[in-house]
């Protein structure tokens, strides 16, 4: 059974009078210990899409309809304190940036000593113990003296360390992390990306993995789902979809990439830009910047088809499919 | 032969940390003194840039590209070190003697969200640089050549009119760009014009800066930390690590063969899509603070191949036979 299943999702934000569709029909599962990426550009849901699965939008934003279920149980429909224990203990979230998410004026250690304390009855003692514990597992160096340190005396790979330490302190279910090295530098980023892995292979934690980087993407996630205009397009295993791209939105992605074109080559563009929530094309959204376009996408949303490769809502795919499946009809005749 | 546009020789930079007052008294040989921390963001830099080529200055977040770059536009005077363009020494101009130039050196920043004034439209922007550089000009001539420039930069002339907000990153990013080259300078410095921006998106503007310099014949001076992106765009890479150049190299060069240490491990912690199997080389521990002068390489905190000599004695920059220069005893001895 899947641990998180996600289906026809749907989030809508009031905005300038108008109810704007930020996430259309979004389904995806995740297991026990798997980990999954979702990529796309900004504007495309993914954070929504993260926001949602613990029901973190707040107004002007709402979940219109659709499921989110944990282990079996709505999500959209639990009260507060429900919420309560699934936020952290079952769900557990890692932001982009590690500033804004721990607060400047508490120590490490109170905050570390809170989250615990908060979801268990333990003795401050007991509750301090456990949080030098999980920080000494994040691999950082004497954990006694930061647990009485403040966040600004770290620096920002620290600081995404302690992050990860909060996340561990209840054991959760699942990790959701939004873009967890945007703002590190590349040798740091290596180091948190290591253990971001340690760490689920080793409590087999379940990954979801939102980022636009998809070097970052192939070093971690099994699955990767592409996200456009709040729909996802492409969904399949990440080594195939980085081989095999079949939609041409993922296409663009990947060529875009500047290790993809020759040095010193114009690099491959995807024109236009993400429309914003209000300039949402008719049809497949992605048809007025994909080179392949043709009438059927202007007016008509794509289906999901399998490929092989991966699942794709394309028509392009599509035709391409039918027809090679006709000549084999041929060839049989 | 490359002809130097911009020679920078023994550039330090240190600034003054904000201790208070009562924290810079010490007991030094029994006698209390008054000390003040200082920050060394740049430590000794040597560099020439020639004409016509992209260098690329890369290194983590503290290790002095930044402050490099406002020294180079006068933003900030250096502490010690001289900076020429071409045969001129330009430290240490008042700001009317810096004006000229000012309309040859542009840069972009970061952030086009921050570098952008919310408050003028496009066109305000693009022609107060125009009009201050060439008070000559009518309004109707600054006007005829922001026309084009903005075509150039694929932003369309009718949305001359409109404010900053209303454009995405992107064409935010191509208007910077704009309106560093509405003064027609030889060298633009750009500080990691890239990295708030979607990989698509800078895509774009990547295209757009290498047109811009076939069209004009410009030189960058490009500032990042993005290996990727500095392996398709850059002439000739400048490693950086707490304020000192430790690997200069064609582009080619230092991705096939990167010698100092560092540039190994920051090389190997690129995510790349095609090798996963291969592990980044861990450096130990986080980069040093830069409120003591190491003495010694700056790098023997993190560095494996670490030695006494290493400890001692600030290495020089050497040349290669392959012609690339590398800070480093360990390579110097052939150790590794």
């Amino acid at each position: 059974m899947n641990l998180l299943s996600v289906s026809n999702l749907n989030v809508n934000f009031h905005l300038k009078g108008q109810d704007l569709a930020a996430l259309i029909d979004v389904s995806f599962t995740l297991n026990r210990g798997e980990r999954v990426a979702i990529v796309g550009e900004s504007g495309a849901g993914k954070s929504v899409l993260g926001f949602s699965i613990v029901n973190l939008i707040d107004k002007p934003g709402y979940i219109k309809s659709g499921s989110i279920k944990l282990d079996n149980k709505e999500i959209t429909k639990m009260t507060r304190p429900q919420l309560q224990e699934v936020r952290g203990k079952r769900i557990a979230m890692i932001f982009q940036d590690p500033m804004m998410t721990l607060n400047p004026v508490l120590t490490i250690g109170a905050q570390l000593v809170e989250a615990i304390r908060s979801h268990t009855r333990i003795s401050f003692k007991d509750a301090k113990n456990i949080a030098i514990e999980k920080l000494h597992s994040v691999q950082i160096a004497s954990p006694e003296k930061r647990f009485h340190q403040y966040p600004h005396e770290l620096s920002g790979g620290m600081r995404q360390r302690v992050i990860i330490a909060t996340v561990l302190l209840l054991n959760p279910d699942i990790i959701i992390a939004d873009e967890p090295t945007t703002a590190l530098d590349v040798t740091i980023q290596a180091e948190i990306i290591q253990l971001l892995l340690d760490i689920c292979r080793n409590n087999s934690m379940a990954l979801l993995l939102i980022s636009h980087d998809l070097g970052v993407v192939s070093r971690i996630a099994e699955r990767t789902i592409v996200m456009y205009a709040g729909r996802v397009v492409e969904e399949g295993p990440t080594l195939e979809i980085i081989n095999d791209p079949q939609h041409p939105y993922t296409q663009g992605l990947l060529n875009a990439l500047p290790q993809m074109a020759l040095p010193g080559q114009r690099l491959n563009q995807i024109v236009g830009s993400m429309p914003p929530l209000n300039e949402r094309p008719t049809g497949c959204a992605f048809h007025p910047r994909c080179p392949y376009a043709t009438d059927q996408c202007r007016q008509q949303q794509p289906g999901f088809i399998n490929s092989g490769v991966s699942t794709v809502a394309c028509f392009m795919v599509e035709d391409m499919l039918t027809d090679t499946n006709s000549d084999y009809d041929e060839e049989i005749d | 032969m490359a002809t130097p546009l911009i020679q920078i020789s023994h550039l330090e930079k240190a600034f003054a940390s904000n201790q208070s007052w009562f924290s810079q008294w010490r007991i030094d040989r029994g006698k209390l003194r008054r000390k003040k921390d200082k920050v060394h963001a740049l430590n000794g830099v040597n560099l020439t840039i020639n004409q016509g080529e992209t260098l690329c200055v890369v290194g983590e977040t503290g290790c002095g590209k930044s402050t490099l770059a406002r020294v180079l536009m006068g933003l900030t005077a250096p502490s010690k070190g001289e900076v020429h363009y071409q045969d001129q020494r330009i430290d240490h101009l008042n700001d009317r003697q810096r004006m000229l130039f000012r309309r040859r050196m542009q840069m972009v920043f970061q952030n086009p969200y921050a570098s952008l004034n919310p408050r003028m439209t496009v066109y305000q922007t693009l022609s107060e640089p125009i009009a201050f550089h060439n008070p000559q000009l009518s309004a109707k001539q600054v006007e005829e050549k922001i026309r084009p420039l903005l075509e150039s930069v694929g932003i369309a002339p009718s949305n001359m009119d409109h404010y900053p907000h209303e454009f995405s990153g992107g064409q935010r990013q191509r208007i910077s760009l704009a309106r560093a080259l509405s003064v027609e300078p030889d060298f633009i410095i750009a500080d990691e014009p890239l990295s708030a921006l979607d990989v698509s998106v800078q895509a774009q503007v990547l295209n757009l800066m290498m047109d811009k310099q076939e069209e004009h014949n410009l030189t960058y001076l490009f500032i990042t930390h993005d290996l990727a992106v500095v392996e398709h765009f850059a002439t000739r890479v400048a490693v950086m690590y707490l304020g000192r150049v430790c690997e200069l190299a064609s582009t080619k060069t230092l991705f096939s063969a990167p010698k100092h240490p560092y540039t190994q491990a920051l090389l190997s912690a690129i995510p790349r899509l095609d090798n996963n199997t291969t592990q980044p080389i861990r450096l130990m521990g986080e980069v040093p603070t830069q409120m003591d002068k190491p003495i010694g390489c700056v790098f023997q905190a993190r560095c494996p191949y670490a030695n006494p000599r290493c400890y001692a004695e600030s290495p020089d920059m050497i040349r290669q036979p392959d012609n690339s220069s590398v800070a480093c005893h360990a390579v110097d001895e052939g150790r590794l």
